[in-house]
């Protein structure tokens, strides 16, 4: 009846709603649309970028520079508006071709000289890092009237809530991923690269374009989330989006994607981020826990995740045989 | 065998750090002089040996998981706890200077941290998660439990004898340096003087050959795990009494990469089933050299972010074989374009 493979998607779900109840139990003014929406507002970037990883994960691959491509593009778009006193109109654009080409080399060091994603990914990430420090180690405030003017409009919802417009890209790049990952052939042939990447190529699919698209999609969504990021925080600074990377793996398993590739949702990854928000909201609802306790129960819940798909894919395995 | 110098595994690494060593003196004649103080040596190069010592600690352990084709990320997590649970322990203490004191607060870090590498080993070999994702998960609580270690406050303790682990002398050198030459030793000993390295190379190049073949896999892995864990511990106690104070958020962040970069420059492949110890001390010592210098000449030490990420890809791309065939056509087809025709024909 229920088809197997949405069982963790819906493991998920039923996890982000029993904890949200749990919420609403136990804080007054917790169950309320306004810290719904506020999941949203406060986790744009992040659900932006995770959308990027769910691919590279998807693919079989991993991506440690998203982090330090957020940092990048919120110093470049600071610092060339309020330094160099560029149009915005100019900068978002160019920010977001660098995100992606960021990407493409990355993506074609990966696949031409067969080097594990993990240490070319590193690589990038120690450079995005470096070259945030190159054009300033201090922060550069954003002043711009277009930057403040998108960072402070409130979009009013029936009920006297409001979202951003970050929520609005978000959302965006939510449902095109979902319509790429499973409408388009780029989709199917993720899927099938990530499933077995032999059989791909025996098959005939554009391996090399794909897993190098894949990487430019994540250097790209990367940078949209750093122009987000530059929206929520009005300032560039190298120090930005430190250990986002961490967040946004722990997020994309959490949405029930399979890491050694081939499984996974879009929509999972979605549902993961907001049940790290829901976590952060807890605890400062709760007031005496302490930040770190995020950290904790992150781990323990990327445990508990992983042994489950771990007893999916062993059953799969004994089905098969 | 003159002519196959250039083949042997140190050669690259030490011409890096020999040519790391050589701008130094170019550049600041007095880097290479030490000098005598109060019965202690003092010099860029003790500083080098005394600084690097955590690193290369974390590296050996490291060196070994990488061996049998896996990786710890959670290292430098350890090494924040083990700091934290040794600083704790002291600062909770009544009398602060007593030995006995101190002793338990090192048995306590030591031992947490070798449970620490068992979860890690167990997560590996039992529940058989790849070993990335399964240590990336102490990575992530770990830090959030050295925080609730030292309630997010950085412990400072005042112990001479404490102090003395990272910031004591023996014989006139840091005794720093002579934990990790132990540590060194009984490792290259045991992996090389035992059929333990046998062991660990084997299990790395083919796992599941190696228990068909009558190895114990499982507990081959979950040794080298522990290993690493309590390397990773001894390098905390290190790094936290030589500053007297455990930092959960910041002590020993960016270990885990630091110890990856420095197994790839010793020349062991993440692929595993090779694994060179000596090569991943002078990798070490290159990180460390290298940091140093960009302290040294004035470039905000930021810049080494970039450094190293141009470090780690040459290195990646010269043990890439795909990468190497490439730049061998290339140069093949300049030079015998004959030869090459014949084979593309056969």
């Amino acid at each position: 009846m229920l088809n197997r493979k949405f069982v963790p998607i819906l493991v998920t779900f039923g996890l982000l709603a029993a904890m949200f109840a749990a919420g609403s139990f136990r804080y007054t003014g917790f169950f309320s649309a306004q810290v719904l929406y506020n999941l949203l507002i406060d986790n744009s970037f992040l659900i932006i970028t995770a959308v990027g990883m769910t691919f590279v994960i998807i693919s079989g691959g991993i991506d440690l520079s998203v982090g330090s491509v957020i940092a990048l593009t919120t110093m470049l778009s600071a610092s060339l508006v309020e330094q160099q006193g560029w149009s915005p109109g100019v900068v978002i654009p160019l920010v977001l071709i660098i995100g992606a080409l960021f990407g493409t080399v990355m993506g074609a060091i990966i696949h031409y000289f067969k080097i594990q994603p993990f240490i070319v990914t590193l690589a990038g990430m120690f450079l995005a890092r470096g070259i945030c420090y190159i054009i300033s180690i201090n922060t550069i405030t954003v002043t711009n009237s277009f930057f403040t003017k998108v960072a402070q409009t409130k979009i009013s919802l029936p009920g006297g809530s409001f979202i951003s417009i970050n929520v609005i890209i978000a959302l965006a790049v939510v449902l095109a991923a979902i319509f790429l990952a499973h409408y388009t052939r780029f989709g199917r042939n993720v899927y099938a690269i990530g499933g077995s990447e032999q059989s791909a190529l025996l098959m005939g699919l554009p391996v090399a374009r794909t897993k190098i698209l894949v990487y430019t999609f994540s250097g790209f969504c990367s940078a949209l989330a750093g122009v987000v990021f530059t929206f929520y925080m009005l300032s560039g600074y190298g120090l930005h989006a430190m250990g986002l990377e961490l967040d946004t793996i722990a997020a994309v398993v959490i949405g029930g994607t399979l890491l050694t590739g081939g499984v996974g949702y879009v929509a999972g990854t979605f549902i993961g981020v907001l049940i790290q928000g829901v976590i952060q909201t807890i605890i400062s609802f709760e007031g005496t826990l302490s930040s770190w306790w995020t950290k904790i129960v992150i781990g323990l819940l990327l445990f508990v995740f992983i042994l489950f798909q771990r007893l999916l894919s062993d059953r799969r395995v004994t089905l098969k045989s | 065998m003159r002519g196959k110098l250039y083949q042997h595994y140190l050669f690259w690494p030490l011409v890096v750090l020999g040519t790391l060593l050589l701008f130094n003196l170019i550049y600041s004649p007095d880097f290479f002089s030490i000098v005598v103080r109060q019965g202690n040596l003092y010099g860029s190069l003790i500083d080098i040996l005394n600084f690097g010592a955590p690193l290369i600690l974390v590296s050996i352990g490291m060196t070994l998981v990488i061996a049998t084709g896996g990786i710890d990320l959670s290292v430098g997590s350890i090494v924040a706890i083990s700091g934290a649970m040794a600083c704790l322990s002291i600062s909770k203490g009544t009398d602060q200077n007593s030995l006995l004191l101190v002793l338990g607060a090192v048995g306590a870090s030591i031992v947490l941290s070798i449970i620490l590498g068992v979860w890690n080993g167990v997560l590996v070999t039992v529940t058989r998660i790849q070993p990335i994702i399964a240590t990336l998960i102490l990575m992530v609580a770990g830090r959030g439990i050295a925080q609730l270690i030292t309630s997010g406050q950085i412990i400072t303790v005042s112990n001479s004898n404490y102090e003395y682990i990272g910031a004591g002398s023996l014989a006139a050198l840091p005794f720093s340096i002579f934990i990790v030459a132990a540590v060194l030793l009984i490792a290259s000993l045991l992996t090389r003087r035992t059929a333990l390295g046998l062991f660990i190379e084997s299990v790395g190049s083919n796992s599941n050959a190696s228990r068909l073949a009558g190895l114990r896999s499982k507990t081959v892995i979950l040794t080298v795990y522990i290993f690493c864990g309590l390397c990773a511990g001894i390098a905390g106690l290190i790094l936290s009494s030589n500053v007297s104070s455990a930092d959960g958020n910041n002590a020993g962040l960016w270990y885990e990469l630091d110890a990856i970069l420095a197994v790839v420059i010793g020349g062991t492949s993440l692929n595993g089933g090779r694994f060179y110890l000596m090569g991943t001390v002078v990798g070490a010592l290159i990180i460390q050299t290298l940091t140093t210098t960009i302290y040294m000449i004035g470039v905000p030490p930021e810049i080494t972010l970039v450094v190293k990420a141009f470090v780690v890809l040459a290195v990646c791309l010269i043990q890439s074989e795909s990468f190497r065939k490439t730049l061998m056509t290339r140069w093949k087809k300049r030079n015998y374009p004959a030869e090459q025709e014949v084979t593309r024909h056969a």
